[in-house]
């Protein structure tokens, strides 16, 4: 790095709303030719709508970008291409049926006599595979190789033009350690042969193995742009997290801590399902508030569907009351009593069409089977108590789950679990996106309920929140239980592990 | 040579099956029957289905391409009125045979740009589709127009002598020929590859910049003129043109395209492999004629068990596919 070239994207003071959200607010980026330049940031910092906005899927309603110091307004993916900004995303693009060779150069292959080429275009194909260093044959079908492979394919038809910008966004998620090297390998090589590559990925080791530069990002707006060699993990956690330290102290008073010595209610042994999370070991108890800590794609969602049986684990078992339970689906789980919010409130939780009394019938009857109807008497007193014990407004059991704000929602749905009387009671991010004082409030009946008896499970990206709350920390990192922490414990220890150095086995070259 | 027998077993498995079954019940039906097996025999496989082969060649463009094609059986009735109706009024041969195709292809081109624009399910586009065509063809006539025109008669009966005394007609030559270029756009050009890329994953498809709109309005045109050449080879077999000719032939070509391994789901299949299908569905058709007490119904039931066989081995095919495919994730 003697003297930095100027940059081949510049894109700066950009905006962009959609109805209701602003997704990104007065933000700088640069991308240098020959680094490779990380984008960092929690869900809903903006990373996605950035890389659209470069690639021509959005169009800014603010900014402008520059390409080689040139104004370009791109309208189209295809656009982008042509200009020579390639995207790899996260899935495999291609088509399966097809060959290696058609995958890469399909849409500008080489012909003769109006015909496509194929001995000309496998020549082709062979040539770009082998700068990126991969031998195989460009005539085999492209479903015969694993994910990974296809992966490079991807890249290679993204080099295949001349290509001066390559966007991958989240490219390792579906490749494991040895995968991960490989692609790492091809990196390299592009960059020092000049080509910019923006490269996003949840994996913390990842980007300190492989990125020169990067820049962070939180709720739409730009934090900073740092040399990598210079911001330390745990700075850059805290940049991306944000603190909102000082928010949520004045609630503070409810959330006393006890230490819980009640029996197991749930028991996790090795526990674990390939690709999502690793084996893990995990008690949970009546009365215990157990948060779950990790940076997003370090396994806490899939830990949880594991325990609700929404995934089938492959290796280990569950045991419930010292019994185990092969859970077939979320049905046995249920009947177990373990509840699951899911953090798809809309998709997975709720019935948006329906009324609040709507919603919370359907969980009660669906818990005591469709043969003992629940009384209109019975229903209504319930309703009542629940709009009245989680503050749900409008505290109009007719009104459409649709209407309310999220936070409301997200008490209807908690709501619909509670009405059921789950002894665990899995939250999976229960308040993401809802205002403070929905979030306390919400925080508090998290620990009524555990006062009563109720075994938590409580997942949060935001560490104040799991660190208030829990009586014990798991903390996850890159798809492994690394750490159980005590109740009590800081923010600070839970960033140092999340940070720490890489997990043993996954050492990537 | 190695790089072929190595690929050949997984993708070409279900056009072998075929080829296997076709070669099965006709030499089943070689022992059971003397005479079966002549040069003739298998030359009227060809001479009695090669409507049915062009029909088959077009419908499998659009099950490639992940659609499907209802309207074939009707264009074919609608083209068969046309040109009756065309002769009868005193038209040109070439006339009516421009007319005919521009017809069919401009009724395909309808449907799919219909399918695209709107994005409605090409099953009921084309099933609109089919009641058009049928309909127009009872605008013209409720009656069956006969065709006297000298000229049309006598490519009708004429015959080419191969070798060994086996004779074809034009027909023959035609539905070969429409088999060879469907071949040659299918696997040599980038809109044949476009329709497997599509039928393969057509978001994958637009995001590799490819023209899925264009392509999958082609397969429709494609389709469509297939059917009204279809017609033109059906009206020279039948020298009549009726509103209630062809009726459910869709169901055959479909049925020939499956049976002759391609995926319903699209993507992975061969025009030989309908051009054996076609052969399959002759055969026991032949067969039951030279059994001579079985009613004709049997066809079909032999149909539908076949099909129901194929579809069930797809079925299995796609979850291996998809076996595989978890494991090398």
């Amino acid at each position: 790095m003697t003297e930095s070239p100027p940059p081949v994207v510049e894109m700066r003071g950009i905006s962009l709303a959609f109805p209701g959200v602003k997704a990104l607010q007065d933000v700088d980026f640069r991308l240098f030719p020959g680094e490779v330049h990380a984008l960092m940031g929690e869900n809903g910092a903006g990373k996605s709508t950035l890389i659209k906005t470069l690639t021509g899927v959005h169009t800014p309603d603010s900014g402008s970008v520059l390409l080689a110091g040139e104004s370009v307004a791109f309208s189209s993916p295809g656009q982008a291409q042509q200009a020579g900004i390639s995207t790899v995303y996260q899935e495999v693009n291609l088509c399966a049926n097809l060959t290696v060779a058609e995958n890469i150069l399909l849409g500008r292959e080489p012909r003769k006599f109006g015909g496509i080429d194929f001995p000309a275009m496998r020549k082709r194909a062979a040539e770009v595979l082998a700068r990126i260093g991969v031998h195989i044959d460009p005539a085999s079908v492209l479903e015969t190789h694993p994910i990974a492979v296809q992966q490079l394919v991807a890249i290679a038809r993204a080099i295949a033009v001349d290509c001066r910008v390559l966007v991958l966004d989240e490219p390792t998620s579906s490749l494991d350690a040895g995968e991960v090297a490989e692609l790492f390998r091809i990196m390299r090589v592009l960059r020092d042969e000049g080509v910019a590559i923006l490269f996003v990925s949840h994996f913390l080791d990842q980007i300190y193995e492989i990125s020169d530069r990067m820049t962070v990002l939180r709720n739409g707006t730009l934090v900073g742009e740092h040399l990598t060699s210079e911001l330390e993990r745990r700075e850059l956690i805290s940049k991306m997290i944000g603190r909102e330290l000082g928010t949520l102290e004045a609630i503070e008073d409810a959330s006393e801590r006890h230490s819980v010595s009640g029996p197991v209610l749930v028991r996790a042994e090795g526990l674990g399902r390939r690709g999502a999370i690793a084996p893990f070991d995990l008690d949970i108890r009546a009365g215990e508030v157990v948060g779950l800590a990790g940076l997003l794609g370090s396994g806490r969602t899939e830990l949880a569907r594991l325990l609700f049986g929404a995934d089938r684990a492959d290796s280990g078992k569950l045991i419930v009351d010292g019994t185990p339970l092969h859970l077939r689906g979320p049905r046995s789980a249920i009947a177990a009593g373990i509840a699951f919010c899911s953090e798809d409130r809309k998709g997975e939780g709720l019935v948006a069409d329906l009324s609040i009394r709507d919603n919370l019938v359907l969980a009660m009857q669906a818990a005591r089977g469709w043969s003992r109807p629940v009384s209109r008497k019975v229903k209504d007193s319930l309703v009542e108590k629940y709009l009245a014990a989680l503050d749900i407004r409008p505290a109009n059991p007719d009104a459409l789950v649709r209407t309310l704000s999220g936070g409301n929602q997200q008490k209807v749905l908690l709501a619909r679990w509670l009405v059921t009387e789950p002894r665990l009671l899995i939250l999976d991010e229960p308040t993401r996106g809802i205002d403070i004082g929905a979030k306390a409030q919400i925080q508090q009946l998290v620990t009524t309920l555990a006062a009563e008896g109720t075994a938590v499970l409580f997942i949060s990206a935001e560490l104040e929140e799991v660190v208030r709350i829990a009586d014990r920390i798991v903390v996850l990192r890159d798809r492994h239980k690394i750490a159980e922490l005590d109740g009590g414990s800081t923010i600070d220890q839970v960033v140092e592990l999340i940070a720490g150095e890489p997990v043993p086995e996954e050492v990537a070259s | 040579m190695t790089a072929l027998t190595t690929r050949l077993p997984a993708r070409f498995l279900p056009v072998l099956a075929t080829v296997v079954l076709f070669v099965l019940t006709f030499g089943a039906g070689s022992i059971r029957y003397d005479g079966f097996a002549s040069g003739q025999v298998i030359a009227n496989l060809f001479i009695d289905n090669a409507f049915l082969i062009v029909l088959a060649a077009g419908m499998t463009f659009v099950i490639l391409s992940g659609g499907i094609d209802l309207s074939v059986g009707s264009v074919v009735a609608l083209s068969t009125m046309v040109t009756a109706a065309g002769l009868r009024a005193g038209w040109p041969v070439p006339l009516v045979i421009i007319a005919v195709l521009l017809i069919g292809s401009t009724l395909g081109l309808v449907m799919g740009v219909v399918i695209h624009k709107f994005d409605i399910q090409p099953f009921i586009v084309t099933l609109a589709g089919m009641f058009l065509a049928r309909g127009l063809c009872f605008l013209i006539s409720v009656e069956s127009v006969s065709i006297k025109d000298t000229t049309f008669r006598d490519v009708a009966t004429a015959v080419i002598e191969l070798p060994g005394g086996v004779t074809i007609t034009y027909n023959v030559v035609i539905a070969l020929v429409v088999v060879l270029v469907a071949l040659y756009v299918l696997h040599r050009t980038r809109f044949g590859r476009t329709v497997y890329a599509v039928g393969g994953n057509e978001q994958s498809a637009l995001l590799m910049g490819l023209p899925t709109a264009r392509t999958k309005v082609g397969v429709y045109v494609i389709s469509g003129f297939c059917s009204a050449l279809g017609g033109l080879l059906f009206s020279l077999y039948m020298l009549s043109g009726y509103g209630l000719h062809a009726v459910g032939m869709e169901l055959d070509a479909i049925a020939a395209v499956v049976i002759g391994g391609t995926l319903l789901a699209g993507g992975l299949g061969y025009v030989l492999g309908s051009l054996a299908g076609v052969l399959v569905l002759g055969t026991i058709q032949t067969l039951i004629s030279f059994q001579g007490t079985l009613s004709s119904w049997w066809t079909k039931i032999v149909i539908g068990a076949l099909l129901l066989v194929f579809i069930a081995v797809q079925r299995g095919m796609i979850r291996g596919r998809r076996r595989q495919g978890a494991i090398a994730s």
